[in-house]
């Protein structure tokens, strides 16, 4: 299948810094793909180049089967959402939503049937004659929203749409998103710093750093099979657990040593023939296990330091060997600090990396 | 024995001597600076008579408009009784296309270099307020020059063209630092939408702009049309601005000096730039405080 946006080998810089080295990324029709880093990671960079509105060094940028490197933004068959919104101060909500079309030039009825399609799908139709200085936060990203919509276009941008809202509006207007996607399918850039926002809208997340994707796939495929160190660390909260350690051979098994804690890594799906060596075991707080049961889950032994209730669930923090480590458990605790306890590891679910950080 | 109040609710505002004192202090200052105006009006409706009298702060005995007439119309200039209103009329042809001009350039200047800094536009800026620092008496004599190789020298094009050349600077300036506070991400919107570069400017940029389109114009204006240095030295003798016809005829002495007339003729002149001081405060303080704030 031909894919919707095709980025290849991709190069930005300015002057001599380099934003961007190589890049190269499909994006399916239809596929909500989410940028997802920490800021400064070329993510927002990445993005402006597919709209066309940042300057490029190298590659090729294809949109819908043509190749749009070349290409005026309103050339190129998308429309965007931005962080600040971005509408026209001076016109009402329905000049704003007409303006790209009055300017390519569409005729007054297909102008008019157009915004009230949009406006009845985001329920801006009472908003119409507003300014945006007369809508709240939410009300205005819904116009931002309808603007791209009614350009009726197969790829819409987002960046960083929700980052000016505050969290109960980010969390309503999240969920329109994904409904949105579901009724209209189109193809669909978000980018975000939000993992939140990436693990609920993605089909796929690409994780970037540094102006490289350190991993595309699934959200689930990216938080339970995380390709590297970064990618473990930046995916989950509270943030994976990581402790540094050997692994050695014992009696043709696989053994992680660290500060006396011995685990047998029979159980954990490695990708290659495993080779000794230092390394770093990755434990997401979920998986420490409090009450090990019947099962044979190796134990790690500390002391309680902070319990966090969150509602309906509660982080317990504890000690070992220097190092803080969480894990958690549904609903509440009668733990105190100072208890001493022995959680086991769930090493099936747990991620190993070798020394430069890569998956083993 | 009174109750010691307890401190609920509002704060009550309370009159201190400190404040009355600061009070009068303003009062006493803003009288001081009307006095001149005060004593060019009385006088200006006095008779010769009377004011020989010399009762410099004293009203008018009866109201005689008979000056201000004569400063209007029948004011001489050498040889020449037409009145202040020929140097009017002069005035509002020179500052009128003078203002719109620089401020619609200085408005796509600013624009242009704060919102999509085309390369060399840092160069450029630094150069154009470097040209606004130099004193402009530098500039007068090359300039008398220019003007009349491309033969606009006496002419009302050339003061205007003047003028223009160096409001730039200020206007420039004003906007580029006005659009600079706007986001980016409006113009990519735009840009995103279709919108060119005019298109941006005319339909997005300069309705957001309006307050600042009236404080540069303000700027421009009473700035134009107080000049008197340009107008000397570019107008020629039939463009003469108010500002200096007013000079000419306030030095004309061939006979008695008729200060009740001068003194009308001289209120005409700064009346234009008072009433626009008056009706658009607001915007001139709003764009004092911007100059002081990001200029």
């Amino acid at each position: 299948m031909q894919p919707a946006v095709s980025v290849k080998d991709l190069k930005i810089a300015y002057g001599d810094h380099t934003v961007i080295e190589k890049l190269s990324i499909d994006i399916a029709p239809r596929e909500f793909l989410v940028l997802l880093g920490p800021s400064g990671c070329g993510k927002s960079t990445l993005l402006n180049a597919i709209a066309g509105l940042q300057d490029i060094r190298d590659g090729e940028m294809w949109i819908s089967g043509k190749n749009v490197t070349w290409e005026e933004p309103k050339d190129r068959g998308i429309g965007m959402v931005f962080q600040s919104y971005a509408l026209y101060p001076r016109m009402t909500v329905r000049r704003n939503l007409s303006f790209g079309l009055r300017v390519a030039g569409l005729p007054k009825p297909e102008i008019e049937a157009r915004i009230a399609r949009t406006a009845s799908l985001l329920h801006l139709d009472r908003l119409l004659d507003r300014r945006p200085s007369e809508l709240s936060g939410g009300q205005r990203q819904r116009v931002a929203i309808g603007r791209a919509l009614v350009r009726e276009v197969d790829v819409f941008l987002f960046d960083e749409p929700l980052s000016n809202l505050d969290a109960k509006l980010r969390n309503e207007l999240r969920v329109e998103i994904k409904k949105l996607h579901q009724s209209l399918g189109n193809t669909m850039i978000y980018v975000t710093h939000d993992q939140v926002e990436a693990l609920t809208l993605a089909d796929r997340i690409a994780i970037m750093r540094d102006g490289v994707i350190q991993q595309l796939a699934s959200p689930s495929e990216i938080y339970h099979r995380p390709a590297n160190l970064f990618v473990a660390g930046f995916i989950g909260a509270p943030a994976m657990n990581f402790i540094k350690g050997d692994i050695s051979i014992k009696a043709e098994t696989p053994v992680f040593e660290s500060n006396g804690l011995a685990i047998d890594l029979a159980g954990y799906p490695f990708l290659a023939p495993v080779r000794p060596g230092p390394a770093t075991l990755g434990i997401r707080p979920e998986h420490i296990v409090p009450d090990r049961g019947t099962e044979s889950l190796p134990a790690i032994t500390g002391n309680v330091s902070v319990i966090e209730p969150m509602g309906a669930d509660t982080v317990v923090w504890f000690d070992w060997a220097g190092q803080s480590l969480s894990y958690r458990i549904m609903g509440d605790t009668t733990l105190q600090p100072g208890t001493t306890i022995s959680p086991g590891l769930d090493i099936a679910k747990a991620s190993l990396f070798d020394a430069d950080g890569v998956r083993l | 024995m009174t109750t010691l109040a307890h401190p609920r609710g509002a704060k009550p505002s309370r009159l201190s001597v400190g404040r009355i004192g600061l009070y009068a202090f303003l009062i006493l200052s803003a009288l001081f600076f009307l006095l001149p105006l005060y004593t060019m009006l009385v006088t200006s409706l006095k008779s010769m008579d009377e004011i020989r009298q010399g009762h410099v702060f004293a009203l008018p005995d009866t109201l005689d408009f008979s000056a201000w007439k004569t400063a209007w119309s029948g004011a001489c200039m050498g040889t020449q009784c037409l009145g202040v209103r020929i140097g009017f009329w002069n005035s509002v042809k020179i500052t009128v296309p003078a203002v719109v001009i620089s401020v619609s350039i200085g408005a796509i200047n600013g624009y242009a270099l704060s919102l999509w800094r085309p390369k060399g536009s840092n160069l450029l800026f630094g150069l154009l307020m470097a040209g606004g620092l130099i004193p402009y008496q530098i500039f007068l004599y090359p300039l008398v020059r220019l003007l009349a190789d491309l033969s606009l020298y006496n002419s009302v094009a050339g003061v205007v063209l003047v003028h223009v050349i160096f409001g730039l600077p200020l206007v420039t300036l004003l906007f580029r630092n006005y659009f600079v506070a706007i986001p980016e991400e409006l113009c990519k919107a735009a840009r995103v939408d279709g919108a060119g570069f005019w298109r941006i400017f005319l339909e997005i940029m300069l309705p957001m702009s309006v307050p600042m389109v009236m404080v540069a114009s303000i700027f421009q204006f009473t700035g134009i049309w107080n000049d008197f240095l340009i107008g000397l030295v570019f107008a020629g003798r039939d463009n003469l601005p108010m500002t200096v016809q007013l000079n000419n005829i306030v030095n004309t002495t061939m006979g008695e000096r008729t200060y009740n007339m001068n003194m009308a003729a001289t209120i005409l002149t700064a009346v234009v730039p008072l009433a626009i001081y008056f009706f658009s405060g607001r915007w001139f303080l709003r764009g004092v405080a911007a100059g002081a704030v990001k200029g």
